[in-house]
């Protein structure tokens, strides 16, 4: 099983490696760092915004149970935008990346 | 040499303190057909049985209506609809026994599953019978806090999907001690991993086999320890013989039939409100055995309701969770936790590409996702067609409403129905058992026979038969260690063990993976100090947490309970004697009172005060892993960082994961 040797380093300093990490990171630990807070949102403000979480919205439902009910519609959409940059953008960029080395 | 004596020692060590942990005397549970294991979606369950029959001081709890309702499975529909399960399975074994011939097809799967039956098999890997019966036991007594609780556990795949899932799949192999020793010194790294590994797994598994051994008790009739026996026979076949393949596929059936038997009651719930979603919040706020039910749990705390008011603070949260920070700790734990749980990480190794891995986790998230509305369906619609007092009486923490609800709603079809829906049910708490505990024990075998097995012991020199004989040999061990763990741990309070995986895997798994994978000055020093400071800070936050028992504690608490009888006896009628549920808690407290002594750790009363102790173990993990590698840098970790770095990000040198 002959593998075959890359030089890493010089891949790492690759003008086209170097976007594809910076879109990357800013992109995963940005969306990251939004999904969290707005997950702590809900244990946060169920324990200190009684009052704003009892505020009727649709019939006797409140605006505790719809916002609990949009984390799921958050993560979701979140994931699905991640789905659709990830193959557009990042796959892409990685696809140049590996031609630009003659891979 | 030494230091094989050393990881001996450590996992000596860790299979004492998990036994220990499982030895600790329950405190809630003696109540009948309580079933502390499966109120266990974490801490939070342990609450839920203990605010239910702990707090005699308030005997709010009692029945007004006395609906004594009766859970008896029909003994042969449901064995034998066990029995189609195990037969499909045994056949998906045998099958999966044939592929099963190098290391990479027992731990990966050959990386020949697809994203999609690997989102599934995910799912079926997460969604324990906690989350099933749990939950929606949760939602069923306490409203709006059960729905809260269930969040966590969706939005934890938020960070597996945009941190770990697709650089671990490019990065890694088999296991987590793969992704950490890529860089560092392979050798105590791998050990550090597999023992953490080990340590997780070993408390989740034994959460999971006590608990399916009490559901099987009370449902089926079947003794504990047969139960206990049988499920570990299962488990030990599933996993010895067809490794990952066989795994994955038991996964992806249970997770079908989860959610196809959650989705058949969800549409008959939703029936007999008229498919309106108002109607059917309308119907819980005007229940006016939620209103009692609600009436009576504020009055704990001195808030009288009545009425409709009370009907619609079952949809407001704090019912249950009455700690923030405990909450708060928990949701740390979850969302890092989930991440960093050795059987999840492994399942990103079974798919060919980090595409794959993205499908796969963005599949699971909606079938997760999409399980916990519909738990949320089932409780609230257990509460409004069983009763709140209906579900306790049959078990104080609920984790019946979901079976109840099917045998109810089934019979309002035809009498036959009912029986058949419960059998169902039961075999899906059965399916989804046998899945978790099987994920579990691959998990822990894979560390051990990889990881310390072969790259310790052997210096990764053997060859693929004696790789796959290693794999199985320890999969054989680890099952029958755990088939022992849940026979001696029958009696023992294992609510909390489940919260302390999360914990463990938070504060000591997480941040090493992640500063592997994204830091460049990361090296051994790191991962060994995280890991150890992680793990032994959940653990040790966990002996000094009211999670033990504090028999001086218990006797205050009993006390007090004795005082309010004697009250209560005083102001009766000479000759009234107290009723049967009042002079059996006083009998009870009148024992109690005379408990004395210290927790296990010595202690009167916790040092930390919180369940949970993830929002201090968490950080804890990271400062350690920080500050040890900054202690003791190293100049080969940092110039290998460009590899690992293009390599996650890139795949490129991949193959040899999945060379074939």
């Amino acid at each position: 099983m002959a593998e075959r040797q890359y030089d890493w380093a010089t891949i790492a300093q690759n003008p086209k490696f170097l976007e594809l990490t910076h879109k990357k990171t800013a992109f995963l630990f940005g969306w990251w760092i939004f999904s969290t807070a707005y997950y702590f949102l809900l244990p946060i403000g169920a324990a200190y915004a009684p009052g704003l979480f009892k505020i009727k919205i649709i019939g006797v439902i409140n605006f505790g149970y719809v916002f609990a009910l949009s984390q799921f519609f958050v993560s979701w959409a979140l994931a699905l935008y991640y789905a659709h940059v990830a193959n557009k953008d990042f796959d892409r960029l990685t696809r140049e990346l590996i031609d630009e080395l003659h891979l | 040499m030494t230091f094989k004596k050393i990881i001996i020692a450590a996992s000596l060590t860790l299979s004492i303190a998990a036994a220990a942990f499982a030895e600790e005397p329950t405190k809630a549970s003696t109540a009948p057909g309580s079933t502390p294991a499966v109120a266990a979606p974490a801490a939070q369950g342990a609450p839920a049985l203990s605010a239910a029959t702990d707090q005699t001081t308030a005997p709010a709890v009692a029945p007004p209506l006395a609906k004594k309702r009766e859970l008896k499975a029909n003994k042969v529909v449901t064995l034998s609809m066990f029995a189609v399960i195990i037969g499909i399975t045994m056949a998906v074994v045998v099958w999966a026994a044939k592929q099963t011939k190098t290391a990479a097809d027992f731990y990966a799967a050959g990386g020949g599953i697809t994203g999609t039956q690997n989102g599934w098999a995910i799912a079926g890997d997460y969604m324990s019978a906690a989350s099933f019966l749990g939950i929606s036991g949760l939602i069923s007594l306490y409203g709006y806090d059960g729905f809260m609780y269930s969040v966590g556990w969706l939005v934890a795949y938020i960070t597996v999907l945009l941190i770990v899932a697709e650089p671990c799949r490019n990065a890694g192999k088999y296991t987590l001690g793969d992704i950490l020793s890529f860089r560092t010194n392979p050798k105590p790294v791998r050990a550090f991993a597999a023992i953490s590994t080990v340590a997780v797994s070993t408390f989740y598994l034994t959460a999971q086999m006590v608990g399916a051994g009490k559901l099987m008790a009370l449902l089926v009739g079947v003794p504990y320890k047969t139960a206990i026996v049988g499920v570990g026979i299962l488990m030990v076949g599933y996993v010895v013989f067809g490794g990952m393949t066989a795994t994955t596929w038991v996964q992806i059936i249970k997770a079908g039939l989860l959610m196809s038997g959650a989705f058949l009651l969800s549409v008959l719930v939703l029936a007999k409100a008229g498919f309106n979603p108002i109607y059917f919040f309308d119907m819980i706020v005007h229940s006016p055995d939620i209103q009692d039910h609600v009436s009576k749990l504020v009055l704990r705390d001195g808030v009288i309701l009545n009425g409709i008011d009370a009907g619609q603070r079952f949809l407001e949260p704090g019912l249950f969770m009455k700690s923030p920070l405990d909450q708060i700790s928990l949701g740390m734990a979850l969302v890092l936790g989930t991440a960093g749980m050795p059987h999840i990480l492994m399942r990103f190794f079974t798919v060919p590409t980090a595409q794959a891995a993205r499908k796969s986790v963005i599949i699971a998230m909606f079938i997760i996702g999409f399980f916990y509305v519909l738990t949320t369906l089932l409780g609230f619609g257990a509460a409004i067609n069983l009763t709140p007092q209906g579900i306790i009486s049959v078990d104080p923490g609920g984790n019946m409403a979901t079976l109840m609800l099917a045998q109810q709603l089934g019979a309002d079809i035809a009498p036959i129905m009912g029986d058949l829906f419960l059998a169902f049910l039961c075999s899906v708490a059965f399916a989804t058992i046998l899945a978790v505990v099987s994920g579990l024990v691959l998990a822990a075998s894979a560390a051990i026979a990889h990881d310390i097995w072969v790259n310790v012991v052997k210096d990764g020199h053997a060859d693929q038969h004696e790789q796959v004989m290693a794999a199985r040999i320890t999969s054989l061990v680890v099952g029958v260690v755990g088939i022992i763990i849940g026979l001696m741990a029958e009696k023992a309070n294992v609510a909390h063990l489940v919260a302390l995986a999360f914990a463990v895997a938070s504060s000591g798994n997480l941040p090493v993976v992640v500063l592997s994978l994204f830091w460049r000055k990361f090296n051994t020093a790191g991962v060994i100090s995280g890991l150890v400071v992680g793990t032994v800070a959940s653990i040790g936050l966990v002996m000094v947490s009211p999670n033990m028992t504090y028999p001086k504690i218990v006797a205050a608490g009993a006390k007090k309970v004795v005082v309010a009888m004697e009250k209560k006896q005083a102001a009766l009628p000479a000759g009234v004697l107290l009723d049967e549920k009042d002079a059996k808690a006083l009998a009870k407290a009148k024992v109690d009172e005379l408990k004395d002594g210290t927790s296990m750790m010595g202690l009167d009363k916790p040092l930390f005060g919180l369940k949970n102790p993830g929002i201090l173990s968490i950080p804890l993990g990271f400062i350690a892993a920080i500050l040890g590698c900054l202690m003791f840098p190293n100049k080969r970790s940092e110039e290998m960082f460009d590899e690992v770095y293009v390599r996650q990000n890139t795949g490129l040198g991949m193959a040899k994961a999945v060379e074939h």
